[in-house]
């Protein structure tokens, strides 16, 4: 239903239609294999000013959101003498990724109800008031979600990182880390003027694992009985093989 | 160099990864011990999860106890009909640990009862090893002190179904056995380790077995415990990560080497006393860890993944 309506709000005719954003990213797909260590996505794009509609004073903000999970947040509290997890907050639909870069601080370019609407800073893209959890205080759980994320480099603000030319043209480097989990990353590129959206565009980046990794994380989820006779053969072969190996040698 | 684990869905140093085995082959090697119980919380402190580093750790166990088993059945060393019996109880055990494994898990306390079992079962073996090496190190400085009797008739002898392990020169009821070997296996699926540190003095003090026979039992015990467990992992949480359990291994193959040579250089008392200390240590870090109020206090764990 929720999904529905912000469905029906995109296709109502925006307020103050002035210009279209479109753009494109400098690769569409990460394959994730053992030596990858991240990867700088170039986001870029032009701003197409309308006829007879005023154009300057545009800002942009351009997402990047990786596929979405349920998170448990746990809190730890001293319980007879050591430090347990004892009070949790879960929350349906968190982003495994999370980056949003911008050409101005994001309060200063988005109203609170244009946010709330279209989820574009990280504290609107956790949906923080599903959040489900026994506790006095929800909000410290949801804080400390963005923050130990943020910390793991897993959710990213980047403001003043979107270059913009001469009110055309604009491109942003992201970097997205090591630990990333496979999936389709949407990225949606956001139009704005006076705190409004006045136009958006979305295009996604594919991260797959590759080669042997692909087939090592399917074989193990898909097979897990193969898989762990597979482990258990490797352990068996390169235990004895070296043993074996250092025993000719006899160094 | 940065190496993705394709199951711990992490990057961690390959360098890291070979040192961990490398040092942990190395003390194996110079005390004749697995190494499990230190290989687990060394990929807790490295940010391995801990249902991967538990699982991972018990396949590392094979790896390094199958040269050992090999030649112990070569020497006819291995007490087989009792090797089975403590098997059964331990593939029980196992069976058991990893139901416990996985309810805990979807508790977000499995973390809490691996630490807590670690300071417990490194807390009394350390202590037990201390107080013994000490002792043997009094005795062999003086020699004219009594020598400990190495059979004696408990109220272990006196229990019913008995039966005769010909190997060890034994007519003992099965149910000790069965429950160490149960007590071991639980220990293999819960903490990652092979469980030698408590089979092989259980096998002496409690059944009394002679030890010529006592390591090369216990190797056939963890090894059959340790394979079905890794398997049991991948199946039930799909925990074990191939890659990173093959850097531990080759790592620890070459650090075993180098610490069976070093080890010849130490007296078996001494090096016994040093193991004690470490394994002292290993448990007081983990001990501190859970007494010490936490920089962070909040973390966070995705359901249905490690």
């Amino acid at each position: 239903m929720r999904k529905l309506l912000v469905l029906l709000l995109m296709l109502l005719p925006l307020p103050a239609a002035s210009g279209e954003i479109v753009g494109a990213l400098s690769q569409n797909r990460v394959s994730l294999t053992a030596n990858f260590t991240g990867s700088e996505i170039l986001i870029f794009g032009a701003i197409r000013p309308l006829p007879d509609q005023p154009t300057g004073n545009f800002d942009i903000a351009v997402v990047i959101e990786g596929p979405r999970q349920p998170v448990v947040i746990w809190q730890k509290a001293r319980r007879m003498g050591i430090w347990v997890n004892s009070d949790s907050v879960s929350l349906g639909s968190v982003p495994s990724f999370y980056a949003v870069a911008t050409t101005a601080p994001l309060t200063q370019i988005l109203s609170a109800e244009t946010d709330a609407r279209y989820r574009i800073s990280p504290a609107q893209a956790i949906r923080a008031e599903q959040a489900i959890g026994q506790v006095e205080d929800l909000a410290e759980f949801t804080e400390a979600l963005l923050r130990l994320r943020a910390e793991a480099e897993r959710f990213r603000t980047l403001e003043r990182w979107v270059q913009l030319d001469q009110d055309i043209l604009f491109r942003a480097n992201v970097r997205l880390p090591a630990n990333l989990i496979e999936g389709a990353y949407t990225t949606r590129m956001y139009l704005l003027r006076d705190g409004e959206v006045v136009h958006q565009y979305r295009n996604a980046i594919f991260v797959r694992k590759e080669g042997l990794e692909r087939w090592l994380y399917q074989t193990a989820y898909d097979q897990p009985w193969l898989y762990g006779f597979m482990a258990l053969a490797i352990a068996l072969v390169a235990g004895w093989g070296a043993a074996a190996v250092t025993r000719l040698l006899r160094w | 160099m940065q190496i993705y684990l394709p199951i711990a869905e992490v990057t961690a140093n390959a360098l890291t990864l070979l040192g961990i085995g490398g040092g942990v082959g190395l003390l194996s090697g110079m005390f004749g011990v697995g190494g499990g119980f230190l290989v687990t919380p060394l990929l807790f402190f490295i940010g391995i999860p801990p249902a991967v580093a538990v699982a991972t750790g018990v396949n590392q166990v094979v790896a390094s106890s199958i040269s050992g088993v090999m030649a112990h059945l070569k020497r006819k060393t291995v007490d087989l009909r009792m090797g089975t019996v403590l098997l059964v109880g331990g593939l029980t055990g196992s069976g058991v640990g990893i139901i416990i494994f996985r309810w805990l898990s979807g508790l977000g306390q499995i973390d809490l009862v691996v630490q807590l079992s670690y300071v417990l079962f490194l807390g009394i073996i350390g202590l037990l090893m201390l107080q013994e090496s000490l002792r043997s190190l009094i005795r062999a400085a003086n020699p004219k002190a009594p020598r400990r009797k190495l059979h004696v008739h408990t109220w272990i002898h006196a229990l019913p179904l008995k039966m005769k392990f010909r190997v060890s020169g034994l007519y003992i009821s099965v149910i000790p056995p069965l429950l160490i070997g149960f007590v071991v296996g639980m220990l293999a699926a819960l903490m990652g380790v092979g469980g030698g540190f408590i089979l092989v003095p259980a096998m002496i003090y409690l059944l009394g077995m002679p030890t010529k026979v006592v390591i090369g039992t216990s190797l056939f015990q963890v090894i059959f415990v340790a394979a079905f467990t890794t398997v049991m992992h991948a199946v039930t949480s799909f925990s074990v990560d191939v890659m990173l359990a093959l850097f531990l291994i080759v790592g620890g193959v070459v650090g075993a080497q180098l610490g069976t040579r070093l080890g010849l250089y130490l007296k078996a008392e001494q090096l016994r006393f040093l193991l004690a200390l470490m394994v002292i240590a290993v448990g007081a870090k983990i001990a501190v860890d859970l007494l010490l109020r936490p920089d962070e206090l909040f973390s966070i764990t995705v359901p249905g993944r490690h």
